[in-house]
């Protein structure tokens, strides 16, 4: 079915290329922007992500069935809602205050809900934040292999986390679904998963014991 | 190909020799001893990171550098890195040309973030506008360095008309790099205004850089600049024996991790984490000389790099470990390293 699945990345910083080479190993089209001149990424995609087209938000965001946010979470406020208008959103970004200081837009919750929130005619998902990108390529395995590690994917929408699940599994994770974006809350700074890499079983029991101690 | 070696520190807390805390000032006077150590086995650069904390009291490092000029003769002195965002370029600019100038030119200095984001908080900065920061101040840096009179404008700091900085560099401006933490448009930057880069790799494989080196000289290539170079940073412990430094490097690692995620709110580094990052294809350089010597002339060949900066210590470690992975990294781990890369002369 990937061969039908089109990805559009959105941020070619620490992220968005790493994200996009995995789906292109796994047999993706991807396309890569950023909020500027596509020729301005033109040798950044070449030698980093081989194999992707950089275009304009506008038009890798149009033909794309599945859109990424890696973009710098303080940027996030700055996209056009409507840009996003009807798609599935897959939320990538951390609020990091400790990191990157404190937004009061982010305060207090979970950051994917905000952000679903303003995206309010898209579809999101909260998935492929919670694994630094120093590591996310190395610990990919493609499905079936020994050894997978887990990655989590939540959501609101049923369909759309299976959809992202089928992804985040071709591109080298056990999905792991959160029924909901609340739950996904245990995938940011400051929850039980964050930053480290870990076989499903673990993360489930992390993930739970999480959820246990906050209800 | 002529390669380079060197240290950084970042002021790392000392322990005694009974496991207690060292006093600020004595890691200070600490850190002023392996620098001028570092000379005296051979090396080619010694490096201080910004730091603002109790485990990295090291916010000063152009003085320290200044104590260190003072005392040798040969080594290349300079900052790993300036966190330039909180700062002022050209306050930076004046510091760093003032040690070029006791050190008879040996100054440098690697412009970052770094891990450290205490500075802005400390010196009334956002880390949200950490972009703009970085990005202005050092274009500012890039024209500073022309030693020319500056006439500049921005929204971080105030406009200079046709301003006279001093003092002025002898032989032009010194050796300066940006620091890049795996961002490819920080790889653009640094070709754009000129610096060097400096891969700073600090966990996850090293070759994962290698197309970075490539789109740097790329990048050079469009911008009508000449090949300039690219340095490796990495995390490291020298001892003995493999078992050794495992055994002195991994509870110091793991306890500074701990405050660190702690105050950052990510994972504890487990035993497999570390175990993956010091074996043969992670970041950091822990073993004995011919262990690190092997890594260090693998990833240099495969990154296309032609200086390596080994960042020693830890907080908790005590001085003469310290010193002791200084003597062996100098004496035993580089000229291996020449060795292994096929360097005959240490030119």
């Amino acid at each position: 079915m990937k061969e039908h699945i089109r990805l559009a990345v959105l941020g070619a910083g620490h992220v968005g290329p790493v994200i996009a080479r995995l789906a292109i190993k796994a047999g993706y089209p991807v396309t890569i922007a950023t909020s500027g001149d596509p020729q301005d990424i033109a040798l950044i995609t070449e030698l980093i992500v081989p194999g992707a087209q950089p275009q304009w938000a506008t038009d890798a965001v149009a033909v794309a069935d599945i859109v990424v946010l890696a973009i710098p979470l303080h940027r996030f406020l700055d996209v056009d809602p409507s840009l996003l208008s009807g798609k599935l959103v897959i939320d990538a970004m951390n609020y990091w205050p400790a990191s990157d200081g404190v937004q009061t837009a982010f305060e207090g919750g979970g950051s994917s809900e905000v952000v679903a929130r303003r995206l309010a005619a898209s579809t999101v998902v909260k998935a492929l934040n919670h694994i630094g990108y120093h590591e996310l390529e190395d610990r990919a395995r493609p499905p079936g292999a020994p050894h997978r590690s887990a990655a989590g994917v939540a959501g609101d929408d049923a369909a759309a986390v299976a959809t992202v699940s089928g992804l985040v599994d071709l591109i080298g994770y056990d999905p792991v679904r959160l029924g909901s974006l609340q739950a996904g809350r245990a995938l940011q700074p400051g929850g039980p998963v964050f930053g480290s890499v870990l076989p499903r079983a673990e993360f489930e029991l992390a993930v739970h014991e999480n959820a246990r101690s906050i209800t | 190909m002529t390669y380079s070696f060197g240290l950084d520190t970042f002021g790392d807390r000392n322990s005694d020799a009974d496991g207690q805390p060292q006093t600020h000032a004595q890691t200070i006077r600490n850190v002023v001893e392996q620098g001028v150590f570092a000379e005296q086995v051979g090396l080619d650069f010694f490096g201080i990171g910004e730091h603002h904390t109790d485990y990295f009291p090291m916010p000063s490092g152009d003085v320290v550098l200044g104590a260190i000029a003072a005392r040798t003769e040969r080594i290349r002195l300079g900052s790993a890195v300036t966190v330039l965002s909180s700062d002022d370029p050209v306050r930076v600019f004046q510091r760093y040309s003032t040690l070029n100038a006791i050190s008879g030119g040996r100054a440098e200095v690697i412009l970052g973030r770094g891990s450290s984001i205490e500075s802005f908080p400390l010196f009334g900065y956002d880390l949200a506008d950490y972009e703009q920061l970085f990005d202005e101040k050092a274009s500012l840096f890039a024209e500073l360095l022309k030693g020319e009179p500056v006439t500049w404008t921005g929204k971080t700091r105030a406009s200079l008309l046709h301003e006279d900085v001093v003092p002025h560099t002898e032989h032009g401006p010194f050796p300066t790099w940006i620091g890049v933490g795996g961002n490819p448009q920080s790889v653009i930057r640094a070709a754009r205004l000129g610096f060097g880069l400096a891969l700073a790799i600090i966990g996850g494989p090293p070759t994962r850089f290698a197309s970075y080196s490539e789109l740097f000289q790329r990048a050079l290539k469009k911008f009508g600049r000449p090949p300039l170079p690219v340095l490796v940073h990495s995390p490291g412990h020298v001892a003995a024996t493999d078992e050794q430094a495992m055994a002195e490097f991994w509870p110091r690692w793991r306890d500074i991790f701990s405050v660190v995620a702690a105050e950052r709110g990510f994972a504890l580094p487990t035993e497999q984490s570390f175990e993956r990052e010091t074996g043969p294809h992670g970041a950091l350089y822990v073993g004995s000389p011919e262990t690190v010597a092997r890594k260090i002339a693998t990833n240099v060949q495969a990154l296309g790099a032609t200086r390596f900066d080994l960042k020693f210590g830890l907080p908790g470690l005590t001085h003469d470990q310290m010193m002791a992975n200084i003597e062996l990294y100098g004496h035993q781990v580089v000229p291996r390293v020449r060795e292994l890369l096929g360097e005959h002369s240490n030119g």
